[in-house]
């Protein structure tokens, strides 16, 4: 794997997914992308910018209003020789296709004695903020991390971003990324140019520390990284470990970043009431039990339908201040 | 004349092609007798494996239906696709399926076509084309119009058939595909059974206007037939199969059929949703096996003794074939892991 800062080039988080999507397209011809405007318009954050004209129409194609439908239509199609790419535009859409993929894609392998496969990946997105209210802001990842017979990626920087689509779309198996729209054009980061790809089911340690472990996915990592610079400015050392994927689950990372600081919290933009962050949690606690010196803590979206008045909207994601607190309690710092 | 000789050319080798009409003569016309003789006879055994508490779980049976699924399917290529449905051991052996494998799945033993793990409602065989039975109602509508896509993609010349029932109709995945299969004239056919029941419902109570006009409105080509008349069922199948396949487009087949048995193997007192002499009168005057034998006869083409060879040797074949898969073992406790993931 080459090293994300060799050669000085940043891409925001948007430019690193096109990027993959370009060479994973040039590379294979049996790639091709389907989901509403996405060709002429890019989709309607225009992370796809430019991949029509490159591609063409029958590679990044337009489709009818139909989630059910064309997710449906990609299933057959990778069961058949195609590696499509579908785009859900809002993961809040998630519940007009689950069936399609949780009870078509990701049982097909399993129910035919693993004769047939489903190499696809199913791109959506989440992430509030955007003050976009109930329908349109939603971090669904705990539903799919669900389901048995899918792999589910969270990527958090543009790096991961670009090296975990790449694996996704040569992967066999039916893959589901959730990106956060709140960062295609915030984040910027280091991405070589190059042809690398990042194994599903590793996770990443993007800041060391001895005193305290932060589990965050995906944009939860800056709120992390952020808590942890108000950390160090009391004396604790905050070490952020990113799983990458949680399905499948590097629990081994986690639970020796646990085992190796004696604390651990999780936080997760997924509604905190039978998420990811109780799944993370249980890990850990069961993991790493006997290193432990304080109880598994978490914070995940409040257990609201999140509302659009930004006065009220920013109360409902975790944020850095919050996590700084409970951190600060978790290490006896009152 | 020995059974081989008996049977028709296998699929691959016709040449259908140019042709106004499927080229069927006499040996294909008793293939098809006896692939319909075969499914009723394995429904039958079925039906007595669950009575004697020897099937686990349930089954839905196929038995009145067996023309539609062998007329369409002797239209197929034998690397066409199809996708099925809950009632689907009709149309797994019509394209080719054998009866050992068939049982072992539905016994839940080790030599199945899922090596157990589907059962009954998920029989998917690849080197048949079979993309699998669906356990959704509608489920597979879209899947088929994805192998049809990745047919015309890759160039390959192939035609994917969506079976359901009418009840599917109530499916919103089945117009979405309905749509994109003609938006992107995608070489399907949506081959409809209407057995007039959906479980335990009479389609007028489900149903609202046509259903023929359901996919006329999206432009799709439409075919209608008496779904218990085998050779309508084959040269409607055929006609649309193969202008799919030229690359004119997807069609939808309207099959009118009746479901001898219940909803599934346990739907034993029917009286509160249809009548005795309604199905008396479906299977007396209107069963597909007896309405292809008067044919084939009235047009002496053969005597009625070949029937009853055919029956023989078919419960011949399915009898050792339940007797095979009684024995067959079990998967070991460590396939319950296994291929969750490719």
């Amino acid at each position: 794997m080459p090293d994300a800062n060799a050669d000085g080039r940043e891409l925001t988080y948007g430019e690193a997914i096109r990027e993959a999507l370009a060479e994973e397209l040039r590379r294979d011809p049996r790639v091709f992308m389907l989901g509403e405007d996405i060709a002429e318009a890019g989709t309607t954050f225009k992370v796809l910018n430019g991949l029509v004209e490159e591609f063409g129409p029958e590679r990044i194609l337009d489709t009818p209003i139909s989630e059910p439908g064309f997710t449906g239509l990609a299933v057959g199609a990778a069961m058949t020789g195609m590696r499509p790419v579908v785009d859900i535009m809002f993961g809040d859409f998630s519940g007009l296709i689950m069936d399609q993929v949780a009870n078509q894609a990701a049982k097909i392998h399993y129910m035919s004695g693993g004769k047939l496969k489903v190499p696809m990946v199913l791109r959506t997105t989440m992430g509030a903020g955007r003050r976009s209210a109930a329908q349109h802001s939603q971090s669904l990842h705990a539903w799919y991390s669900h389901i048995p017979g899918l792999k589910v990626v969270v990527p958090a920087t543009p790096y991961d971003a670009k090296g975990l689509m790449k694996s996704a779309i040569r992967d066999d198996n039916p893959v589901v990324i959730l990106e956060d729209k709140m960062m295609y054009k915030t984040v910027k980061g280091p991405v070589p140019a190059d042809d690398y790809t990042i194994p599903l089911g590793v996770a990443d340690v993007k800041r060391e520390g001895t005193d305290i472990t932060l589990v965050a996915t995906s944009s939860m990592v800056y709120v992390a990284l952020e808590a942890a610079k108000l950390l160090d400015e009391i004396g604790v050392s905050a070490e952020v470990v990113d799983p990458r994927t949680l399905a499948p689950l590097d629990k081994q990372t986690l639970i020796d970043s646990a085992k190796k600081t004696s604390r651990a919290m999780v936080i997760d933009e997924g509604y905190e009431q039978y998420g990811v962050t109780a799944e993370l949690a249980s890990v850990i606690a069961d993991g790493a039990f006997y290193y432990l010196d304080a109880p598994v803590k978490r914070i995940g979206a409040m257990n609201v339908p999140i509302p659009f008045s930004p006065a009220l909207e920013d109360l409902t994601i975790p944020n850095p201040r919050q996590v700084f607190e409970m951190a600060k309690r978790l290490c006896g710092k009152n | 004349m020995s059974r081989v000789q008996r049977r028709a050319r296998p699929l691959s080798e016709r040449t259908n092609r140019d042709r106004e009409m499927p080229d069927v003569d006499r040996e294909g016309w008793l293939h098809m007798y006896e692939q319909m003789a075969k499914i009723r006879t394995f429904e039958e055994h079925v039906n007595e494996l669950y009575q004697s508490a020897k099937m686990p779980g349930l089954a839905h049976l196929y038995i009145g239906q067996e023309a539609i699924a062998v007329g369409v399917c002797e239209a197929l290529r034998k690397d066409d696709y199809i996708t099925s449905t809950h009632r689907g051991h009709g149309h797994c052996l019509a394209k080719g399926a054998s009866v050992d494998r068939m049982f072992c799945e539905l016994l839940g033993r080790e030599p199945g076509y899922c090596r157990g793990k589907g059962g009954s409602m998920h029989i998917a065989d690849q080197d048949t084309g079979n993309l699998g039975a669906n356990a959704i109602v509608g489920g597979s509508a879209a899947i088929a119009a994805g192998a049809a896509f990745s047919s015309k993609r890759l160039g390959q010349g192939r035609v994917a058939v969506c079976f359901f029932g009418e009840g599917a109709l109530g499916q919103g995945l089945v117009y979405e595909s309905l749509n994109m299969a003609q938006l992107w004239k995608l070489p399907v056919v949506y081959v409809c059974e209407n057995n007039l029941y959906n479980e335990y419902t009479h389609h007028s109570e489900s149903i609202a206007g046509s259903m023929k006009a359901r996919a006329e409105a999206f432009g799709l080509m439409t075919g209608e037939v008496n779904g218990q008349n085998v050779r309508e069922v084959h040269e409607t199948a055929w006609r649309l199969i193969e202008r799919a396949r030229r690359g004119d487009g997807p069609a939808f087949m309207l099959c009118h059929t009746y479901r001898y048995m219940g909803h599934h193997v346990g739907d034993i007192n029917r009286g509160y949703y249809r009548s005795k002499e309604e199905e008396l009168d479906w299977k007396t005057n209107r069963d597909p096996l007896k309405l292809l034998a008067d044919w084939i006869t009235e047009n002496k083409m053969a005597d009625a003794g070949i029937f009853q060879q055919i029956e023989s040797s078919v419960r011949a074949e399915v009898s050792a074939a339940v007797e095979y898969a009684l024995k067959a073992p079990f998967p070991a406790p460590d396939e319950v892991s296994q291929d969750v993931y490719a």
